[in-house]
């Protein structure tokens, strides 16, 4: 019996010893709660808020998530951050419904809490803080094209399905937009279904209807890689520049050979820095009322609407200058 | 602690330990447990000024009150040398049967009845399978463990239920006084339902001599199979009753609930003292290491110390707990 109390012994020390941590009472401790440990997309969040926090001074961040992208444990990773009593929560939620109860709790026990990202239900948090909004990746698709036609041109859009919201409402605010671009013409519209070679093979169609095709415009991370690829196999890259949203890694490839000049999609640091920015001025007192705002540092303000949601910018441009910073991240 | 007297069989490792020497080693066994679960409550109180606080240590008990309702059930079942792996579906399916009767207009009675319902037949189920046909529980239940979630990804797609009635919300989030939540309620009444079931009666025996030699139990008069179909029937019930507080807690039914609860469950009843090859084990045992779990759990969330890093520790736990008879049975034989 003695070596097994010493074996437990020394377990439960070690444990301890593992366990020992350290914190300052005064700073503001804002937990930034992400989907699951371990992924690019958030370690790059967690990086803009650790920017924040050196700005602010009295910041202190505690990156934290479940080892999986469950709801379970994201509660309990809240549960733990209510019992320390941490100032501010901002999450970046793996279901907009169960985690309410949880963070209502938080709530009541005075801690703000704003989701960013992936949202939660109105009563779970002060606001949410979405990367962007429609009418702005509206206007940077169209943008993005038109800024490589200084002399006007003709350009295409290859979306995702007939059906898609998301990419028919963007689609829709571009050409809302269409008069601040003289000269851009879209000439067609069609869809790839977010399938890589149904993509690909609309891509070539495009070029062959439309031989003085300037720009192709795909507002979806599917569409613009076989775009891309497209453009690249029938040696037109540097002639047809393919834009839109898409992923650094999967992108960087096609910005070295030229057939995308560049394309945007958010970007994680100023997502993570603005969700700490925010949670910090609530901690000071700064309210979330619909039509009012709030500051966020280097970003400007955040507008919020009637649902206390708000943009925080434009996507942000990826090309040549910037690609290898962010391919490795997500 | 007595010294145990070592003229005894010490050297037999089959489970068939019932007696003499073993009753010490399981005594022990739990003894072993309080002071691991002592021990990690003064490294916690040392470790955080926030552990010990009323409110704090009430809301970390849901880190594990639902899991050990399902583990007592499940601790009977691996002593009678069966298991079931498809706990945690089950509790999604009958979350989504849940929201699907909600959306038909179920009040919250009938929301609980239908939870236990759907558990009780997946039970069944799982049983029939087992007993009647005398299939192998393991490759039974792994392939429930992929129907039962499967069904509620067709149900439910990537869609949610949601707008749970607010008298439906106690199970998982109420308190029946001060800082006592309903689930603590529920695990403790589970808790002594299953000890005295399995330690004060003669079904108890009968899984104990089931889990010791099938075969000797049989001729011995016991019914087999009725006494294993009952076991996962069990089994299933107290996966229903988890679903309740589950989705009672969320407050939502989403088909991904309670994921990868299966293994968190066979781990808090093995850690617990229960024989992984049946014919051994206690319900104390179980109750002491589901707190344990969970007082890990909760101190290393304290600290912000990465999931992972609590998974390698309840790891670790596992493998000293698995090795340590054995490691001791082969000290106790060169002593000799």
């Amino acid at each position: 019996m003695k070596t097994t109390r010493r074996l437990w012994l020394a377990a439960a020390v070690s444990a301890g010893l593992i366990a020992s941590g350290s914190a300052q009472a005064e700073d503001v401790r804002i937990a930034l709660v992400v989907k699951a440990l371990g992924i690019g997309f958030f370690e790059a969040a967690a990086k803009g808020a650790e920017e924040a926090a050196a700005e602010l001074g009295d910041v202190e961040i505690i990156y934290t998530g479940p080892t999986d992208t469950t709801a379970e444990g994201q509660i309990e990773v809240i549960n733990s951050l209510i019992a320390q009593r941490v100032d501010a929560i901002a999450i970046s939620a793996n279901d907009p419904d169960a985690l309410v109860p949880a963070l209502k709790k938080a709530q009541d026990r005075g801690i703000k809490v704003i989701s960013w990202d992936s949202g939660v239900g109105a009563e779970g948090r002060s606001l949410h803080l979405n990367p962007s909004s429609n009418p702005l990746i509206g206007n940077m698709i169209i943008k993005l094209a038109a800024d490589h036609l200084p002399d006007g041109g003709e350009v295409a859009v290859l979306s995702a399905t007939t059906t898609s919201t998301n990419q028919n409402i963007w689609i829709e605010e571009m050409n809302k937009v269409m008069g601040d671009y003289p000269g851009i013409e879209v000439v067609s519209t069609v869809y790839g279904d977010d399938l890589a070679d149904k993509s690909y093979r609309e891509a070539q169609g495009l070029m062959t209807s439309h031989p003085n095709l300037a720009a192709i415009i795909a507002p979806t991370s599917v569409g613009i890689v076989a775009a891309a690829q497209a453009v690249s196999d029938a040696g037109k890259a540097g002639e047809v520049n393919v834009t839109g949203l898409g992923l650094p890694s999967e992108m960087a490839g096609h910005i070295e050979s030229g057939a995308s000049k560049s394309f945007a999609i958010w970007n994680p640091i100023d997502l993570g820095y603005s969700a700490t920015m925010i949670a910090y001025e609530l901690v000071k007192g700064a309210e979330a009322t619909a039509g009012g705002t709030i500051s966020m540092g280097r970003m400007g303000e955040l507008t919020l609407d009637d649902a206390l949601e708000g943009a925080m910018a434009d996507p942000f441009v990826y090309d040549a200058s910037n690609i290898d910073d962010f391919k490795d991240i997500f | 602690m007595n010294e145990p007297v070592v003229n005894e069989s010490v050297q037999r490792m089959i489970p068939q330990r019932s007696q003499g020497s073993f009753r010490r080693l399981a005594g022990s066994w739990e003894t072993l447990l309080i002071f691991i679960a002592v021990a990690i409550f003064f490294i916690n109180v040392q470790a955080s000024p926030y552990f010990l606080d009323p409110w704090n240590l009430s809301d970390a008990t849901f880190n594990f009150t639902e899991k050990a309702m399902i583990a007592f059930a499940m601790a009977l079942l691996i002593v009678s040398g069966e298991i079931d792996l498809s706990v945690a579906s089950i509790i999604a399916l009958a979350s989504t049967a849940m929201g699907f009767a909600l959306q038909l207009g179920a009040d919250t009675p009938l929301l609980v009845l239908v939870g236990l319902g759907t558990g009780l037949l997946c039970g069944a189920f799982n049983g029939l399978l087992v007993a009647s046909l005398g299939l192998p529980s393991i490759v039974v239940t792994i392939g429930t463990l992929s129907l039962f979630r499967g069904i509620a990804y067709i149900v439910l797609g990537d869609q949610a239920y949601s707008g749970y009635p607010d008298s439906f919300a106690f199970f998982g989030q109420g308190y029946v006084w001060w800082v006592i939540t309903f689930e603590m309620v529920l695990f403790a009444v589970a808790a002594l339902v299953f000890g005295l079931l399995l330690h004060r009666t003669g079904f108890g025996r009968a899984v104990y001599a089931i889990g010791n030699n099938p075969t000797a139990a049989l001729f011995s008069g016991i019914r087999v199979p009725r006494v294993k179909f009952l076991l996962f029937l069990m089994t299933g019930v107290m996966a229903g009753v988890a679903a309740v507080c589950l989705t009672s807690r969320l407050g939502s039914t989403r088909p991904s609930i309670a994921f990868g609860w299966e293994l968190e469950i066979v781990t808090m009843v093995v850690l617990g003292g229960v024989n992984i090859l049946g014919g051994a084990g206690t319900i104390p045992g179980v109750v002491l290491a589901a707190i344990i779990m969970g007082m890990v759990t909760f101190g290393f969330g304290l600290l912000n110390v990465p999931g992972i890093v609590m998974s390698i520790f309840i790891g670790l736990l596992l493998i000293l707990v698995i090795a340590l008879p054995k490691v001791l049975a082969a000290a106790a034989a060169r002593l000799k």
